[in-house]
């Protein structure tokens, strides 16, 4: 099917299409008569394709069906897990496999610092759990690769060790840990984690405001917008975007450009930051190292920023934020980004709303995108936001000394917040992105490509402002007065 | 007096943010910061016009860079 193309894997392509299906049903007015129709759309049978039998497929899709609805509405996270399409992988951790031929080497006996390693009477290993610290280091060693690792790729993507498991040997996600970057939802192979979709909102905001003419919704767009849709022209997908129903679509690297020209600001006054951008990195700080909180920078996400003023503009606007992020999902419903953002979806919902209309972007005339700087447009990809605050400094006429640290990867990011959180060196502005690459890796993404760094900097160089103080000169009309 | 100018995608290429500069510079040397209240907003929907689009109070225009200080005449200066 011609339609995979616009996905990396087929577990995101079975999301989309019960996204698409629930749209076109709301599109019409017709879902609730249709809820259990969705699932035999999908699957039509009798063959299943993807588990033990039809009547299991169709189930986990209207458990789908519920997440693309909104899902659990008692669980504050916007990960959730479908428990009855959780495979239970095993959870064994390092173990031997029948690949051990009982060698006279036993390099995995000398490398483990443990003594975890032992020898039947066929020479060949064992590993004592009791001892064993998962280090890995016996599977490097191995010359027939015979120590495999056990491990669930959610609990594997998920660096801040937030999946657990129930006990029926489900996963588990301690809220108290998540930071909802979605790293999980994009690398679990059956789909059993998955973010919460406010589709429905965003429909019911086009729908209501009667073609604009009640209030008008303005859809804004990520930068790493560019990465995205390969298959089509940046300008088929802003005229789609208008063909969906908005009003108009706005850069939200626009709000980036506002973001580095004051983060750059208030990095001279306070000395050291740490970036604000990054929803899952900011959440991570409040979990993990709540004494850091001090540094982060008290600016508005470009998201919000760009939300904040498009409704000093026109109070009765809907901001509808269109990206690669799950954890966009949750800082949109906090108190402080609340005002300014109404609905969030990712780039796969936007596919999905594209083909519930049987819009086909190709076939479209190209619009143009044009409202930030170049600078605004790199905040896509990791190291960024760090340009971006070295050009807010010059701007600003600065000597300030720019120490910046770009941790690609909440991983990074933990590196850098413990040094910080000990007073070792490390820079004075930490910049945190959780997802590997920057927004290009977010959850959301139709795509992962190796190219989208390169098309997101071949995006920004397109822009019309060269600056961050032109791009945002149109926006400070009140305050130069 | 309310002054809009376009800054949605469009106009933006066809040079509103020259407009803005200009307007708030006549605005200025003119001493009407206090009569003219100038603000942005994201398209007006007449992406189609030649110049950027420009609302005095509910009147609408369409507004080449190069003729700013014109219009800023006939119809702002003018009108107030």
């Amino acid at each position: 099917m011609s339609k995979t193309r616009k996905f990396d894997t087929k577990v995101q392509h079975l999301k989309y299409k019960v996204l698409r299906e629930v749209a076109r049903h709301a599109w019409d007015g017709t879902l609730q008569d249709n809820l259990y129709e969705i699932p035999k759309t999908i699957v039509p049978g009798k063959e299943a394709t993807m588990r033990c039998c039809v009547y299991k497929e169709r189930a986990i899709l209207e458990e789908r069906i519920k997440i693309a609805m909104g899902g659990d509405k008692s669980n504050p996270n916007v990960i959730e897990v479908i428990d009855i399409a959780c495979d239970e992988c095993p959870v064994g951790g390092y173990e031997v496999t029948e690949a051990c031929r009982g060698c006279l080497a036993h390099r995995c006996e000398d490398v483990c610092k443990r003594g975890a390693i032992s020898f039947d009477e066929h020479q060949k290993a064992h590993i004592d759990k009791t001892k064993c610290v998962e280090c890995g280091q016996c599977a490097k060693v191995c010359p027939y690769t015979a120590i495999a690792n056990h491990k669930r790729p959610c609990i594997n993507a998920c660096k801040v060790k937030a999946i657990g498991m129930n006990e029926d040997f489900t996963a588990k996600i301690d809220n108290e840990k998540c930071i909802s970057c979605g790293a999980c939802v994009y690398q679990c192979p059956f789909g059993a984690i998955t973010d919460k979709s406010f589709i429905l909102d965003a429909i019911d905001f086009i729908k209501n405001s009667d073609c604009n003419r009640n209030y008008k919704v303005y859809a804004i767009v990520a930068p790493s917008i560019s990465s995205q849709f390969t298959y089509a022209k940046l300008g088929q997908v802003i005229t789609g975007i208008k063909e969906l129903g908005f009003f108009t679509v706005v850069e939200t690297a626009l709000g980036a450009d506002i973001v580095a020209y004051y983060e750059s600001k208030e990095l001279i006054e306070k000395g050291l930051l740490t970036s604000s951008c990054c929803p899952a990195f900011v959440t991570y700080i409040e979990q993990q190292f709540p004494d850091l909180k001090k540094y982060v920078s008290h600016n508005l996400s470009p998201m919000a920023a760009l939300g904040k003023y498009i409704k000093e503009t026109d109070p009765d606007a809907k901001v509808v934020f269109i990206g690669p992020c799950t954890a966009k999902k949750m800082e949109f419903q906090k108190p402080g980004v609340k005002p300014y953002i109404d609905c969030v979806l990712t780039f796969e919902e936007l596919q999905a709303l594209f083909d519930s209309k049987d819009i086909d972007i190709t076939t479209l005339p190209e619009d143009v995108l044009d409202n930030a700087s170049y600078f605004g447009r790199i905040f896509a990809r990791s190291g960024g936001l760090s340009d971006a605050v070295a050009q807010g400094l010059k701007e600003h006429g600065s000597d300030f000394e720019l120490k910046a640290v770009a941790c690609d990867g909440i991983e990074a990011c933990r590196v850098a917040l413990l040094k910080l959180s000990k007073n070792l060196p490390v820079g004075n502005f930490i910049e945190g992105m959780a997802c590997v690459g920057g927004c290009i890796g977010g959850a959301g993404c139709l795509t992962h490509g190796e190219k989208n760094k390169s098309e997101v900097d071949k995006y920004g160089e397109e822009a019309h402002e060269k600056t961050i103080s032109d791009a945002i000169r149109v926006l400070n009309l009140k305050s130069d007065k | 007096m309310k002054v809009k100018v376009c800054i949605g995608s469009s106009c933006h290429l066809k040079g509103s943010r020259n407009v803005v500069e200009s307007l708030q510079n006549l605005i200025k040397d003119n001493n009407l910061k206090d009569s003219v209240d100038l603000s942005g907003v994201f398209c007006m929907g007449r992406c189609k016009e030649n110049g950027v689009s420009v609302s005095v109070d509910d009147k609408l225009f369409s507004v080449v860079p190069d003729d700013v200080e014109d219009f800023f005449e006939n119809e702002i200066k003018a009108k107030l």
